[in-house]
C-alpha cells in the first residue's frame, strides 16, 4: 500500500504542476484585469496542438515549441485587444460570458484546423520508465516537473524583482493608483495576457507527450486551473501554484483509492468545500472580496 | 395590458401548427424550442433579475429527466407522479445548495455552480446501476395525463407549448410580485437591498429553487418526449448554451430569454449542415453580443425600434402601454 501511495503522489505532482501552470496564468490575468479567463485551457490546447502540427511538418522540436508558444502569445494578445478591451468596465457576468465565448471560438478554430482526432506527440527524451524505489516515472514527467519549477521561479522573480513585474503587481493592487504613478495600465494588461498565454502554451507542450491532445483538451484543463487558482486564493500567483499541486495529488489519490471515473467529481467536490468554508482560498489574503 | 406580449406569444405558438400542420420545423423543432424556452425563462429569473450566474443549470434539467426516467422505467411509477418527484428532488437539492453557494459572488459563484454541474454529470455517467451510465436510459414510457397518452409530434408540441406558456405566465407574475421587486433590488445592490429590509439570502434562495424547478419540469417533459436520455444532454456545454440563450435574448426580460431560446434552437437547426462551424459561430456570437449589445439582441433591437418610432402618434399610444409594461416588468 505505501508503495502505491508513493506512485499516486508522483503521478499527482506531475499532473499538479500542469494545473499549477494553468492556475498561475489565471492568477496573472485576474490580477491585472479582474477577469477570470475561461479561455486559459484553450491556450494550453493551442500550444500543444500547434507544436504537434509543426513537429509533424518536420520542424525540429525546439523550433516547433518556440513557434507554438509565440503563436499562442499572439492569440492571447488578440484576445485582450479584441474581446477584453472593448468590454472595458463590463460586469463580472459579462466578462465571464465573453471569455467562455472566446474559449468556444478557439475550440471551433482548432476543430477546423485539426479535426476531431486525438493527436500524440513523441516524448522529448525517450519513454524508458525511470524506477524510483517502487514507483515508476516517465522521463517526460521530469520535463513537466522541471519546466514547472523553472517557469514558476521565473514568474516569481519577474513579479518581485523587476520593475516591469512590480508595475504589473501594482496594477493588481490598485489600478487607478498605478496609473497615477505613471504605469501604462493598458500595456500591463497586454503583458499579463501574453504572459499567461505563453505559460499555458509551454504547459501544453510539456504535457502533450503524456496525455493525448485534441481540440477539446483545454476544457477540463482550464477548469482545473481555475480551481487551482480558487483553492490557492484567487489573485495570489504562488497560491495558485500550491493549489494546483494539492488538486493534482488529491485527484491522483482519489483516482487510485476510490475510483478513476469519479476523479473529476472528487476534485470539484474539494473545490466546493474550499469555497464553502474558506472562500478566500487556502492561501488567500484574508480580505473582503474586491468590489 | 401587462400581459399583451404574453397573449401575442401564445397566439403565435397556437396558430403555427394550425397554419403549418405536419411541418417538421413547427412540431419537432418547435417542441424543442419550447423546452429551451422553459429552461431559459427559469434561468433568466436567476441571472437576469437576481444577477446571479449559474454555469451548472443543466444539472437540474438532468435531475428532472433522470428522476422521471428512472421512476417510470424501473419502478413503473405513473408519469405525473414521477414528474412531481423530479421537481421535489431538484427543488430540495437547489434549496440545500442555495444557502452556501449564493453567499458567493461573481467568479466564485461561477466556479461553484460549474463544479456542481460537473459533479452531477459525473454521477450520471458513473452511477451505471441507476442511470445506465454513458449509454443512457432507453424505453421511457410516453407521458400519460389522467388517462390521455401523449403520442406523436403534434400532441407533444401541444403539451410542451402549454407547459411553456404556463412557465412564461408564471415568470411574468413572479417578476411583478414582491419577490420580483426584491430580486431586482438585490441585482442593483445587495447591500442597499438589505438596508431596505429585504432578506436577500431568502430572496436568492427562493429564486434559485424556482429556476431549478423550471429546469426539472423541462427535464421530465424532455425524458418522456425523447423516450431516451443520456448524460450528453446535461453536460457543461448545455449549461453554457442555456446561459447563451438568456444573454442572447436579453437579460432581465422574460420575452428576451424566450426569444433567445428560440433563436439559438433555430440557429442550431440551421447549422446542422455546417456542423464543423457550429462552435465557431456559437463562440463568436457569445462574444459579439456580450461586447456590443450587452443588453441582448432582442432587448437591444426592440429599444432601437422604439427610438425610431418615437415620432409617430399611434406609437405614442403604443409607447404608453409599453412603458407601463416595462416599468412594471423589467428594471
Amino acid at each position: 500500500m505505501p508503495e502505491q501511495l508513493f506512485q499516486f503522489l508522483v503521478t499527482g505532482i506531475t499532473v499538479g504542476s500542469l494545473y499549477a501552470l494553468v492556475g498561475l496564468g489565471f492568477a496573472l490575468i485576474y490580477n491585472a484585469s479582474d477577469v477570470v479567463n475561461f479561455a486559459q485551457g484553450e491556450f494550453v490546447m493551442l500550444g500543444a496542438m500547434t507544436a504537434i502540427g509543426l513537429l509533424a511538418a518536420g520542424w525540429p522540436l525546439v523550433l516547433a515549441a518556440m513557434a507554438a508558444t509565440l503563436l499562442t502569445v499572439l492569440v492571447g494578445l488578440l484576445l485582450e485587444r479584441f474581446a477584453i478591451e472593448p468590454a472595458w468596465g463590463a460586469s463580472v457576468v459579462a466578462t465571464i460570458i465573453i471569455t467562455i465565448g472566446a474559449a468556444i471560438f478557439l475550440r471551433g478554430v482548432a476543430l477546423l484546423l485539426w479535426g476531431k482526432d486525438f493527436h500524440a506527440m513523441p516524448p522529448f527524451s525517450g519513454d524508458a520508465p525511470i524506477h524510483l524505489g517502487s514507483a515508476t516515472l516517465l522521463p517526460q514527467s521530469l520535463w513537466v516537473l522541471g519546466g514547472a519549477v523553472v517557469l514558476v521561479t521565473l514568474v516569481h522573480l519577474f513579479l518581485n524583482r523587476t520593475l516591469v513585474g512590480k508595475a504589473l503587481l501594482a496594477c493588481s493592487f490598485n489600478r487607478a493608483a498605478a496609473q497615477l504613478v505613471g504605469i501604462n495600465v493598458k500595456v500591463m494588461l497586454r503583458l499579463a495576457y501574453g504572459l499567461s498565454a505563453g505559460l499555458g502554451a509551454v504547459a501544453g507542450i510539456l504535457i502533450a507527450p503524456i496525455t493525448f491532445s485534441s481540440y477539446e483538451a483545454g476544457i477540463m484543463l482550464g477548469l482545473k486551473g481555475f480551481s487551482a487558482a480558487i483553492v490557492g486564493g484567487i489573485g495570489n500567483p504562488m497560491g495558485a501554484v500550491a493549489g494546483g499541486l494539492i488538486l493534482g495529488v488529491l485527484e491522483a489519490l482519489g483516482a487510485g483509492l476510490i475510483s478513476s471515473g469519479y476523479k473529476d467529481a472528487i476534485a470539484f467536490l474539494f473545490v466546493l468545500m474550499v469555497l464553502f468554508f474558506e472562500p478566500t482560498g487556502l492561501f488567500g489574503h484574508k480580505v473582503a472580496e474586491r468590489v | 395590458m401587462r400581459l399583451v406580449g404574453f397573449y401575442l406569444f401564445a397566439a403565435v405558438a397556437v396558430l403555427l401548427p394550425i397554419l403549418f400542420p405536419d411541418n417538421y420545423f413547427v412540431t419537432v423543432v418547435g417542441a424543442s424550442a419550447g423546452l429551451h424556452v422553459i429552461l431559459a425563462v427559469g434561468l433568466n429569473l436567476l441571472m437576469g433579475y437576481a444577477g446571479q450566474i449559474s454555469l451548472g443549470h443543466a444539472a437540474f434539467f438532468g435531475m428532472g429527466a433522470y428522476t422521471s426516467a428512472i421512476l417510470t422505467t424501473r419502478f413503473a411509477w405513473p408519469g405525473l407522479l414521477a414528474m412531481a418527484a423530479g421537481l421535489l428532488v431538484a427543488g430540495v437539492m437547489a434549496w440545500l445548495f442555495a444557502r452556501p453557494i449564493l453567499r458567493l459572488r461573481g467568479h466564485y459563484l461561477a466556479m461553484a455552480t460549474l463544479g456542481f454541474g460537473i459533479i452531477v454529470h459525473v454521477i450520471m455517467v458513473q452511477a451505471m446501476h441507476w442511470t445506465g451510465g454513458p449509454d443512457g436510459l432507453a424505453g421511457i414510457p410516453p407521458l400519460n395525463l389522467l388517462g390521455w397518452t401523449v403520442e406523436g409530434d403534434q400532441q407533444w408540441y401541444g403539451v410542451i407549448i402549454a407547459a411553456m406558456l404556463l412557465t412564461i405566465w408564471l415568470s411574468l407574475n413572479i417578476v411583478d410580485s414582491r419577490m420580483g421587486r426584491a430580486l431586482r433590488a438585490v441585482r442593483g445592490s445587495e447591500f442597499a437591498a438589505q438596508m431596505m429590509g429585504i432578506d436577500t439570502a431568502r430572496a436568492k434562495t427562493q429564486v434559485f429553487v424556482v429556476s431549478a424547478l423550471f429546469a426539472a419540469f423541462a427535464g421530465s417533459l424532455f425524458a418522456h418526449q425523447q423516450a431516451f436520455i443520456s448524460p450528453d444532454s446535461f453536460n457543461l456545454m448545455i449549461s453554457v448554451e442555456l446561459v447563451t440563450m438568456v444573454v442572447l435574448g436579453g437579460m432581465a426580460s422574460t420575452f428576451g430569454a424566450a426569444c433567445g431560446a428560440i433563436a439559438l434552437t433555430l440557429l442550431h437547426q440551421g447549422l446542422v449542415v455546417f456542423e464543423d462551424y457550429e462552435m465557431l459561430i456559437h463562440g463568436g456570437l457569445l462574444m459579439v453580443v456580450m461586447i456590443f449589445l450587452p443588453q441582448g439582441l432582442f432587448v437591444g433591437l426592440s429599444q432601437g425600434v422604439r427610438r425610431v418610432m418615437n415620432n409617430s402618434s399611434i406609437v405614442l399610444r403604443y409607447r404608453e402601454i409599453v412603458s407601463t409594461k416595462l416599468s412594471s416588468s423589467s428594471r
